[in-house]
């Protein structure tokens, strides 16, 4: 498997993209944040379920309907020449886990975005990744007219991970989503150091 | 399903579809009913690379592809293109795309990278490199 992949050309690296998840309830601002960082206007692609989501995707009432289409929003920041990152915002349902399966595999961590005002939409998430170990940061989009909560109280009521990181933000505003993205990529790198001496040791 | 609209008489004429219909082709016909790649071809992941290969085939056998093909060979051709995009590009499903990638790796018009293996990060270089960039933007 894999024999007609290229390897690097002579004398070039081969080019390395990174893939970062941005999760979270339905309608709390992934789209909005991949769109607030990314280079390129948020671009969709979409799965068609009708063979894949065989199992889970149940139309049953919806008349005449045999294929389901979810679209998945992304964006791309590139680094330098040969290093760019993808940003995916994941489909909200949770009928769509087969897709985040598949789109965390080789992430390089997730943003799971949280809504103060119904917290519990980000429990999935959450979950999701903490079972999975794959690294994230909680990110508080601080709507206008939310009470203001301090990223320990979320903390605590999302009972994270000890150093799990949690980040007030503001979707809407580039500099906020940068500096979000660069404490999830300091903190997968600190997971990662962490589990390499686990290893050794 | 739609056919039986389409026959019964008291519908003909008029228009029995609409965009609520979705795309009138369903989108495994472009890859004639086949939903994996080929043989050779792996499964291929949202962000793996694809490029046009040095030695692609000249646009006397491009002008056999079909449609479809056509046009990821033409957005490869522009830049390097993530799966993802070609999917947006060519405003073709994901499950369609990986296909139509399959067929094209294995005549020759394009190379995919490898993308970076499940749970093996890339050094700590890297990542400085990431959040430098970041914070440079």
């Amino acid at each position: 498997m894999g024999s007609e992949y290229s390897d690097d050309k002579a004398g070039q690296t081969s080019a390395l993209a990174l893939k970062i998840l941005v999760a979270g309830g339905f309608g709390v601002g992934k789209t909005t944040l991949v769109g607030a960082v990314s280079e390129i206007r948020p671009l969709r692609t979409e799965e068609q379920l009708s063979q894949a989501g065989r199992t889970v995707d149940d139309t049953g009432g919806v008349d005449r309907k045999t294929t389901t289409t979810v679209a998945m929003d992304f964006g791309r920041i590139t680094i330098r020449s040969g290093l760019s990152l993808y940003l995916f915002g994941t489909p909200g349902q949770d009928r769509f886990w087969f897709l985040w399966d598949e789109l965390s595999q080789g992430a390089l961590g997730a943003v799971v975005l949280a809504d103060t005002r119904r917290l519990e939409d980000c429990f999935p998430a959450v979950d999701y990744f903490e079972h999975r170990h794959i690294p994230f940061v909680v990110a508080v989009n601080c709507f206008a007219g939310s009470r203001a909560y301090g990223a320990h109280d979320v903390s605590r009521a999302l009972d994270l991970d000890r150093g799990t990181p949690v980040v007030l933000c503001d979707a809407r505003d580039r500099d906020s989503g940068k500096e979000v993205l660069v404490r999830l990529v300091e903190y997968a790198g600190r997971m990662h150091t962490a589990r390499l001496l686990d290893t050794v040791g | 399903m739609t056919e039986d609209r389409a026959t019964d008489p008291t519908l003909q004429g008029s228009h029995w579809y609409d965009a609520e219909a979705g795309p009138l082709v369903r989108p495994y016909a472009m890859t004639g009913g086949r939903t994996e790649p080929g043989p050779g071809g792996a499964r291929f992941d949202f962000i793996a690379l694809v490029d046009l290969a040095e030695d692609a085939p000249g646009s006397a056998e491009e002008s056999l592809l079909g449609p479809e093909h056509r046009a990821l060979v033409a957005l490869c051709r522009l830049e390097t293109q993530s799966v993802a995009e070609l999917s947006a590009g060519a405003d073709l499903p994901v499950g369609v795309v990986r296909v139509l990638l399959g067929d094209l790796l294995e005549s020759g018009y394009v190379k995919v990278s490898r993308p970076v293996p499940p749970a093996q990060l890339p050094d700590e270089r890297i990542l400085k490199e990431v959040i430098e960039g970041l914070r440079a933007l």
